[in-house]
């Protein structure tokens, strides 16, 4: 389904040149579930950026669903793969309501208005029909992650880039949508890639997983691993050790 | 594991929030003090924590209705202090590290000019060594690249980075009080570790109180002495460790995080019906 080949991404130039994804090549498999964990600023986020069409910086081959992909993308190819993102405070609207937040997508992919999806898409999540008249400052962390997933959901991409999606919720909505998470994959068969930072929540969620540190990938583990801790690369190793499982 | 300090730096007693359009508390009767010693909040989403914080700081919008029989911090009660008593408490004495700090930090300074006005501000320093003094700091919360990370804008860097800016700014503060918000929520584990351990080193270092607010229950089992457990706006479970946790909803938390060493297909969520009827048998 996703296929990265040497996949680079710098910033800057000249002197403030700075290369943040290094030469990385991967591939997902259709209804597979690939996570990627690693240090903080090591280019997680840049990664997907780039998958979702949302960072033209970067040069290499990508494909989605077997069709190779340019840094300016069809609606069409834009629809494949949505985001979720790491911050629900910045990246929802501060002053639109929750109904226009849902159905804004729909009418920037020109799908219609947008607003007969609004009901569906909070039920999806679990949230009550009456917050789509809220505003993103009358929820809480969590409910507004809660929306960010609804969003990416209303588009109904094959794709699902999940970056942190539950970083900010508690383990009792954690779970809720992690469940919901696994319940679309397996109905849908949609493909993700998870970012985390939580080796359970990646050992939960990922049929796979990688370890990143510095802009490459230094380890590659596969479920048995991860449920018994089995590392083969020392920063890996260190993962485990601090995350007090 | 010390024995936490008697002598209070946070006192607060029947606190209620109210926020216009809803009508149930955000806060609802929360009492408890706080010493020199490392507290943590934890509780689902919505439980109330962030707005906890936000209302012992008074920086919650005029929306919201604060009552308390106390709010006292370090012999200030906090109800009575005017806002310019307030400004002046908050970044000096009490620091709160926000849930997203991309969104506090200032979007049009660059990093370095905002965590050198810090050291300016709290340590009294002239612009170079303001700088240099900040650059220090960001080094010891493991910014890797420094110089470069100054020259950048707050859109321009990772959410784990901007975690760390906040945290280095409030670390040149030496505050009394210290409210983590989910500081370390976009970490990666190994980070994580060290800036937990520079919280601490700074609260034994200034004899200060720490609350840390967090979804993580096994990291706030590990690293505070005591634990508050909220739950609808209320606090319903008072832990020095989890294993002792009683009440239902605090059960039902630690039944929802996945354990690695213990798949499941699907995670326990909440029962909620039988946890708001132990609620109210309560
Ligand atoms: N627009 C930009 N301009 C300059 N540098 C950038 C930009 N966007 C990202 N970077 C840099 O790229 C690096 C990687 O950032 P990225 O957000 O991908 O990290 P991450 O692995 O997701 O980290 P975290 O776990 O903290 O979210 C950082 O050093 C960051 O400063
Ligand atoms: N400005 C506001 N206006 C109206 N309601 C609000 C406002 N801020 C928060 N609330 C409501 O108050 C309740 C408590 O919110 P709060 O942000 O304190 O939760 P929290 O425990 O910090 O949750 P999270 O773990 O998701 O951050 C929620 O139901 C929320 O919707
Ligand atoms: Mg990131
Ligand atoms: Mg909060």
């Amino acid at each position: 389904m996703i296929e990265v080949e040497n996949l680079e991404v710098a910033f800057g130039k000249g002197g403030n040149l700075k290369q943040v994804v290094k030469a990385v090549s991967f591939s997902v498999a259709r209804g597979e579930s690939l996570g990627i964990v690693g240090e903080s600023g090591c280019g997680k986020s840049t990664v997907l950026r780039s998958l979702a069409g949302l960072d033209r910086h970067w040069t290499g081959r990508i494909s989605l669903n077997r069709q190779s992909v340019d840094k300016n993308r069809t609606i069409e190819q834009l629809l494949l793969a949505q985001m979720v993102f790491q911050d629900p405070y910045g990246s929802i609207h501060p002053r639109h309501r929750i109904e226009r937040v849902l159905a804004e997508p729909v009418r920037a992919m020109k799908k219609g208005g947008g607003w007969d999806r609004v009901p569906k898409a909070l039920e999806r999540v679990g949230l009550p029909a009456g917050f789509a008249e809220r505003f993103p400052h009358e929820l809480s962390g969590g409910q507004r992650q809660r929306v960010a997933i609804a969003r990416a959901l209303v588009l109904e991409p094959q794709i699902l880039l999940l970056d942190e999606p539950t970083s900010a919720l508690d383990v009792s909505v954690q779970a809720e949508v992690l469940n919901l998470l696994s319940d679309l994959r397996e109905q849908q068969g949609l493909t993700y890639v998870l970012v985390s930072h939580d080796l359970s929540v990646i050992a939960h969620m990922c049929d796979r997983a990688l370890v990143m540190k510095d802009g490459v990938f230094v380890d590659e583990l596969d479920r048995a691993d991860l449920q018994a801790g089995r590392t083969h690369a020392e920063y890996s190793a260190v993962l485990f050790q601090s995350s007090f499982l | 594991m010390p024995v936490p300090d008697s002598t209070s730096i946070l006192t607060v007693r029947n606190l209620n929030v109210n926020f216009a359009r809803s009508t149930l508390k955000a806060v609802d009767g929360v009492s408890f003090t706080l010493g020199a010693e490392r507290l943590g909040i934890v509780g689902e989403s919505g439980s109330g924590k962030s707005t906890l914080g936000r209302a012992i700081m008074k920086l919650l919008p005029n929306s919201a209705k604060i009552e308390a029989e106390a709010l006292e911090f370090a012999g200030t009660s906090l109800g009575e202090a005017s806002e310019k008593q307030m400004r002046k408490l908050r970044g000096n004495e009490m620091a709160l590290i926000m849930q997203d700090p991309r969104y506090s930090l200032n979007p049009v300074l660059s990093i370095g000019n905002q965590v050198a006005e810090a050291a300016k501000l709290h340590l009294g320093l002239g612009k170079a060594a303001a700088y240099k003094a900040a650059a220090g700091m960001l080094e010891r919360v493991r910014i890797a690249d420094v110089e470069r990370t100054m020259r950048l804008y707050p859109h321009q860097i990772s959410g784990g980075m901007g975690q760390r800016v906040m945290i280095a700014m409030m670390l040149l503060a030496k505050p009394r009080l210290v409210i983590a918000d989910e500081p370390t929520s976009a970490l990666d584990v190994s980070v994580r570790g060290d800036v937990l351990k520079l919280l601490d080193e700074l609260v034994t270092e200034n004899n200060s109180g720490l609350i840390l607010i967090s979804h993580d229950i096994r990291m706030v089992a590990a690293f505070c002495q005591r634990i508050l457990v909220m739950y609808k706006g209320r606090v319903v479970e008072n832990l020095v460790r989890l294993e002792d946790a009683q009440h239902p909803y605090t059960r039902g938390l630690v039944a929802a995080m996945p354990n690695p060493r213990h798949p499941v297909r699907r995670l326990q969520v909440l029962d909620r019906p039988s946890i708001d009827a132990a609620e109210v048998r309560s």
